[in-house]
């Protein structure tokens, strides 16, 4: 059994390496839920709409992006991007924008399901009252849509944490890579490995109990 | 997109054999880690599932445990653990070859998903169940066995046929570790060819057909174990 050396993990080496990988992957992470979140809504309600031209060009992105791994998605929007506007955009904004595409998928899944979770007599109010589709959607069904689904968001949007590591497919600088490079640069591999699922642990086990938290509250409002 | 050349599928590597022949080997390594590491988590998934379920809190707390410790580390991180940590912390272990580390990582990773959805599927039945099987003078494992398993596997073969999908996607991650599955080969071979779609649209279909062969596969399991009158049966 080699002996393992933590000692040279110190504020300096996570001043150095960790923190702007830790950014990448918070920033990524908190701009893919926005923008998965507000394409995923349009698609769910693209989806529960009753014109067929709606529905199925949501209904094919939907279940294209959810049949294709990640890791897949990341390379070919990678080296695509580049062919279709004709100069690369960089491996981070490119990541940004795969990663909302491909979130918007589950998002709207969720939301599909929160806006059915809606009871269909209060779209029905809306319209009684005078209000039109948009007003109704806007003012009576999203709200509701959001708040029972909100626990659900958060945790999509953790596993969408735990997946902003595999940027590793074209070298992005995350989080996971800040301590392989730590890893690299004191000789230690094992030991930064060993540091990165803690750290990694850490923040999505507290997101968790958060979400848990917030779960509790909402139950209890309904 | 320029012009596509398709035909690059059926030149030489160099070894031998077609890029073609080395797709559908590709394929076969993907096919086998998933099956594999399904059923690695299929039994691994429901034994610290139904460890939740049970009244002795030593089992409850040991699988809230597992579940959380495999649900929260992302599977990319778990991978390299098994790979680079695990072989040279012991050392004995340095042998077992990186393929067989990819699927304990992969099945126990899965496994922590399986086990929330079995402890649903047990949880969603009326407790009534458990104490008419415990009345009867049924032990404890018989009346899982017999009263509350096979109920509950029917009620969560749903997202159990979207977790068996996930595993399939999620082999690719197993390119980190140069394990020869079809992610690898798309890498390695566009790179070779300098083409790329012609590469990476067969591999995304072949994905694509894998993760709808076990949709259908799973739908007809479904079929055939329904109860009749029951969950379904009469739809």
């Amino acid at each position: 059994m080699n002996r393992l050396d933590f000692s040279f993990f110190d504020w300096n080496v996570v001043s150095s390496f960790i923190l702007k990988g830790l950014y990448f992957s918070v920033e990524l992470t908190i701009i893919a839920m926005m923008g998965g979140i507000v394409l995923g809504t349009l698609l769910a309600l693209m989806r529960l709409s009753e014109k067929p031209w709606l529905v199925q060009p949501a209904a094919a992105y939907v279940n294209l992006f959810r049949s294709i791994p990640l890791v897949m998605v990341i390379l070919w929007f990678f080296l695509l991007i580049p062919k279709l506007i004709g100069h690369s955009l960089g491996g981070q904004l490119s990541a940004i924008i795969t990663f909302t595409f491909f979130e918007a998928a589950y998002y709207s899944e969720i939301m599909r399901a929160g806006i059915q979770s809606v009871p269909r007599g209060q779209v029905g109010a809306g319209y009684a009252v005078g209000m039109t589709y948009a007003q109704c959607m806007k003012l009576v069904v999203l709200p509701q849509a959001f708040r029972n689904m909100l626990p659900v968001l958060f945790t999509q949007t953790i596993i969408l944490f735990q997946d902003t590591s595999l940027v590793y497919a074209v070298g992005e600088y995350d989080l996971l890579k800040g301590f392989e490079v730590a890893g690299k640069n004191y000789n230690r591999p094992i030991e930064t490995y060993l540091i990165a699922a803690v750290v990694y642990f850490v923040i999505c086990f507290s997101l968790s109990m958060l979400v848990r938290q917030l779960q509790k509250k909402i139950a209890i409002i309904r | 997109m320029g012009n596509w050349d398709w035909q690059v599928l059926l030149h030489d590597t160099g070894g031998g054999e077609t890029y073609l022949h080395w797709m559908m080997s590709a394929w076969g390594w993907t096919c086998s880690v998933a099956v594999l590491s399904l059923i690695v988590a299929l039994v691994v998934g429901s034994i610290i599932g139904i460890l939740r379920t049970t009244p002795n809190p030593w089992f409850v707390g040991f699988g809230n445990a597992w579940t959380e410790f495999f649900r929260n580390i992302p599977l990319l991180v778990q991978i390299f653990i098994w790979y680079h940590v695990i072989p040279s912390i012991f050392l004995s272990l340095r042998a077992v070859p990186s393929f067989v580390l990819v699927v304990l990582a992969l099945g126990f990773f899965t496994s922590s998903r399986i086990s929330e959805q079995v402890r649903a599927g047990i949880n969603a039945l009326p407790k009534g169940q458990r104490y008419a099987g415990l009345a009867m003078g049924l032990t404890l494992p018989q009346t899982y066995r017999y009263v509350l398993l096979p109920m509950a596997y029917r009620i969560i073969i749903p997202p159990l046929t979207s977790e068996s999908m996930n595993i399939f996607k999620n082999t690719s991650v197993a390119f980190a570790v140069s394990i020869a599955e079809l992610t690898m080969f798309a890498l390695q071979a566009s790179e070779e060819t300098s083409r790329f779609e012609e590469i990476f649209i067969p591999v995304t279909f072949l994905y694509f057909i894998s993760a709808f062969a076990i949709n259908r596969i799973a739908a007809s399991i479904e079929k055939r174990v329904r109860v009749p009158g029951m969950l379904g049966g009469a739809k």
